[in-house]
């Protein structure tokens, strides 16, 4: 039984944990939050490209590190620990991995590389409004090189420079590809409970686009991405979940109430003794998440899904119990409460909704019981 | 990251395939929670045999050192058995709680003739021990024994009550804690003994639990006389004696009970939805339920996956397997619960004949309440995740300085 990371990960980990308590965390985290103008930290940006986290999972034939997946998650989790206000979600957890996933050596060449310097933003388009969107429900069209259409929201879509766009494509839906810097692409930035990171809305008149993978493929396509992502968003999360434990329980050896630490009190114990018991399942479920995808295991749809719900419920009940164990402290804006507390809703509903994963943990299950 | 045995752990579990394949029946199905066929006598005669079995093969103590009758291995060896054990149909309960908790206590604080006498004999199955802590005013505050003892010449006299003992009506030995100072502080007044279980002044009656069965005892103790070098540790130490004890407690990995996702996944195929359209597995509430059950049973299963890889590097895993049986009571109960809502009015019938997986799920219902308390409350078990992995401040202690026979009782 080896069910863990290896040394060389966790080695990986303490690095980039040192290396984000410098250069990111709150601080940098509000520097976006508090200036409307900026939708990224763009030195945070330039530090993470320079280590070569960006192309940590990209082969190393295309300017990556050609380190595995479970590299990746480490760095995750971190990332989401830390709050970090950057499009790295969007450019390797969804583009990149679109683009390894479906895309022809050529699209690879031109994009990956580009990635891995850091000098390529990516996001990933799928919602076009209200509700989870579903094979019927993409209006967005691709017809003869040209797209038409509208995504909102599309999370770091104020600042890429390329999108992956799922749309109707004669009979089917397809993968597209689109650079944003083009006269088609219309944007306008919007005000999201997450200010920390960018978001917009998209709009494409007859923009020059490409087919990423095949013709027709483009609905089951988005879910192998949205299944890889998902594992890697989990990560973020738990990362997200043991921050927030952390904070509240050195609050509560510190603050005293009644002649004494409140973190004496059952009723603070058992609520930080729940968050502890969430965040284990949650990472339980991730490190699962992680083998399969690292080992691109059958049991990735399952993982994924599990691994995404869990860490959904997890942030979500660590985000808000740490606001309570701050009292009205946590109430303010010059606590760091509430930018865990915005982050775990932006991580929650991007990339399907925690009721949405749920749904599919249980007709994989169906699935998998069927074959 | 893999989910494999080193070279030396496969080798080990082949060997124990090996051994439960020669001795024992395998299980009819994974899920398995068939009920003893066999009469309690016949049940006890085939447990000590495979026991016997079990400490000749090397099988017993395997974590045990080599002086002790043991093997000498890593826990994870220990863990790798359970595994393997666990798909058969072997009659191993009844020495869980005197191999894993009561005799390592006696290897801990005795003296050589000590040991000689005693763990032998446990270890081939010969003598059954049972744990007597509780008390009716002593659960979640064990400390708060009033059970007492009074020295008699070489004997101590022991008068009280213990309660919850499982096993305690056909067990032989016993290690018993006791108040034999109630003019100090109530954690330093309490020594531990061996007792003998046949002696004179001895009573054993069974519990009658709301679930319908008798699984516990309550244990009376009527001027029973145990001699002074039946203690294990000195006078006034037991608390820290105990402690060992209850240590030795979160070694013993616990598994589920009851019917799991798996089972209500099937059943919920079979009932109709609240809405009367089609079935309960396609009724989205359900479902929701449904992700959560397995998140939280795959959860489980692979945080022990995670304890077992370092047990597997030789490292110890700490309080943190508390959290198996707060997720798991809680999750015992409400799919019990879930399944007998959606059987509607049907569901208030427990009877095998008539019932879904022959009352399964109604005795989840009825058994899960006693979960939650046994071995440690969700409440305690809670309090230990809070203190000892978390590292918050014990609650306030209103019993400190004073002595045991001054404190508070109430009812």
């Amino acid at each position: 039984m080896n069910f863990d990371f290896s040394d060389d990960q966790k080695s990986l980990k303490d690095e980039a944990r040192k290396f984000l308590t410098d250069k990111a965390g709150a601080k940098v985290t509000r520097r976006v939050l508090d200036d409307a103008k900026i939708s990224y930290d763009a030195n945070l940006w330039k530090d993470v490209a320079g280590l070569g986290w960006l192309g940590a999972a990209i082969p190393e034939e295309h300017g990556g590190l050609g380190l595995g997946r479970l590299e990746l998650c480490v760095l995750a989790e971190e990332l989401g620990r830390a709050v970090a206000p950057i499009p790295f979600s969007s450019t390797v957890y969804f583009f990149a991995e679109a683009v390894m996933l479906a895309g022809s050596d050529t699209q690879k060449t031109a994009l990956l590389p580009k990635v891995a310097a850091g000098e390529l933003i990516g996001c990933f388009a799928l919602s076009e409004g209200p509700g989870a969107p579903t094979p019927a429900s993409i209006q967005a069209k691709f017809d003869n090189g040209a797209l038409s259409g509208a995504k909102i929201p599309v999370t770091d879509g104020d600042c890429a420079s390329h999108a992956v766009i799922l749309a109707k494509d004669g009979a089917g839906i397809s993968l597209v590809l689109v650079d944003l810097n083009q006269a088609g692409v219309t944007r306008t930035t919007l005000k999201t409970l997450d200010p920390t990171r960018g978001h917009a809305k998209l709009e494409f008149k007859n923009a020059k686009a490409e087919r990423l993978g095949a013709a027709g493929q483009g609905w089951e396509l988005a879910e192998a991405v949205l299944d890889r992502a998902a594992v890697l968003l989990a990560f973020e999360q738990v990362g997200g979940s043991q921050a927030c434990l952390e904070m509240a329980t050195d609050y509560a050896k510190g603050r005293y109430a009644f002649s004494r630490q409140i973190g004496s009190f059952q009723a603070i114990k058992h609520k930080l003794a729940d968050m502890y018991v969430a965040i284990e399942v949650a990472r339980s479920n991730a490190y699962y998440g992680a083998w399969a995808l690292s080992t691109e295991a059958a049991e990735l749809p399952f993982a994924a899904a599990a691994s995404r719900a869990a860490a959904s419920d997890a942030y979500y009940l660590c985000a808000k119990e740490n606001i309570q164990t701050h009292g009205g402290m946590g109430f303010t804006w010059d606590v760091d409460c509430h930018l865990f507390f915005r982050r775990a809703k932006l991580l929650a509903v991007q990339a399907g909704a925690p009721a949405v994963w749920k749904e599919k943990l249980v007709k994989r299950l169906e699935q998998r019981n069927a074959a | 990251m893999d989910f494999n045995d080193t070279p030396e752990e496969a080798k080990f579990r082949a060997e124990a395939r090996a051994f439960l394949e020669a001795n024992c029946k395998p299980k009819a199905a994974e899920n398995d929670r068939m009920n003893r066929s066999l009469n309690p006598a016949e049940y006890m005669k085939a447990a000590k045999a495979y026991q016997k079995k079990k400490a000749e093969a090397g099988f017993a103590g395997i974590t045990w050192a080599k002086e002790q009758g043991g093997r000498g291995l890593p826990p994870i060896f220990a863990v790798i058995f359970n595994q393997e054990e666990a798909k058969f149909d072997a009659p191993a309960g009844v020495f869980a709680i005197g191999l894993g908790m009561c005799v390592p206590t006696v290897i801990a604080f005795s003296d050589e003739a000590t040991k000689d006498r005693y763990v032998a004999k446990a270890l081939r199955g010969e003598e059954i021990w049972c744990q007597l802590f509780s008390e009716p005013g002593a659960g979640s505050d064990v400390a708060a024994s009033k059970t007492k003892a009074v020295r008699d010449g070489d004997d101590w006299i022991v008068n009280g009550q213990k309660v919850w003992t499982t096993g305690a009506h056909f067990s032989d030995f016993g290690i018993l804690l006791v108040r034999t100072n109630p003019d100090v502080e109530k954690h330093k007044g309490l020594t531990m003994f061996i007792v003998d279980m046949k002696a004179k002044g001895v009573e054993a009656r069974p519990i009658h639990q709301m679930s319908g069965g008798r699984d516990f005892n309550e244990v009376y103790f009527t001027d029973v006389r145990i001699p002074d070098a039946n203690r294990l540790g000195d006078p006034g130490q037991g608390w820290g004696v105990a402690l060992v004890t209850l240590m030795n407690e979160r070694l013993a990995v616990g598994g589920s009970y009851g019917p799991d996702y798996k089972e209500i996944f099937e059943f919920a195929k079979t009932v109709n939805a609240p809405n009367g359209e089609g079935a309960l597995i396609k009724d989205e509430a359900f479902r929701m339920k449904l992700a959560d059950w397995i998140v939280r049973a795959e959860g489980y299963k692979l945080a022990k996956f995670r304890t077992m890889t370092a047990l597997s590097k030789g490292q110890t895993p700490g309080p943190e397997s508390s959290i198996g049986k707060v997720i798991n009571a809680n999750q015992m109960m409400d799919i019990g619960n879930t399944a007998i809502e959606a059987l509607d009015h049907y569901g208030i019938i427990n009877d095998a004949e008539y019932a879904p997986l022959e009352g399964a799920f109604h005795q989840s219902y009825m058994f899960a309440p006693g979960l939650r308390i046994a071995g440690g409350t969700d409440e305690i078990l809670k309090n230990i995740l809070a203190e000892r992995v978390l590292g918050l401040p014990q609650d306030v202690r209103v019993d400190k300085g004073v002595a045991f026979k001054d404190l508070p009782t109430g009812r």
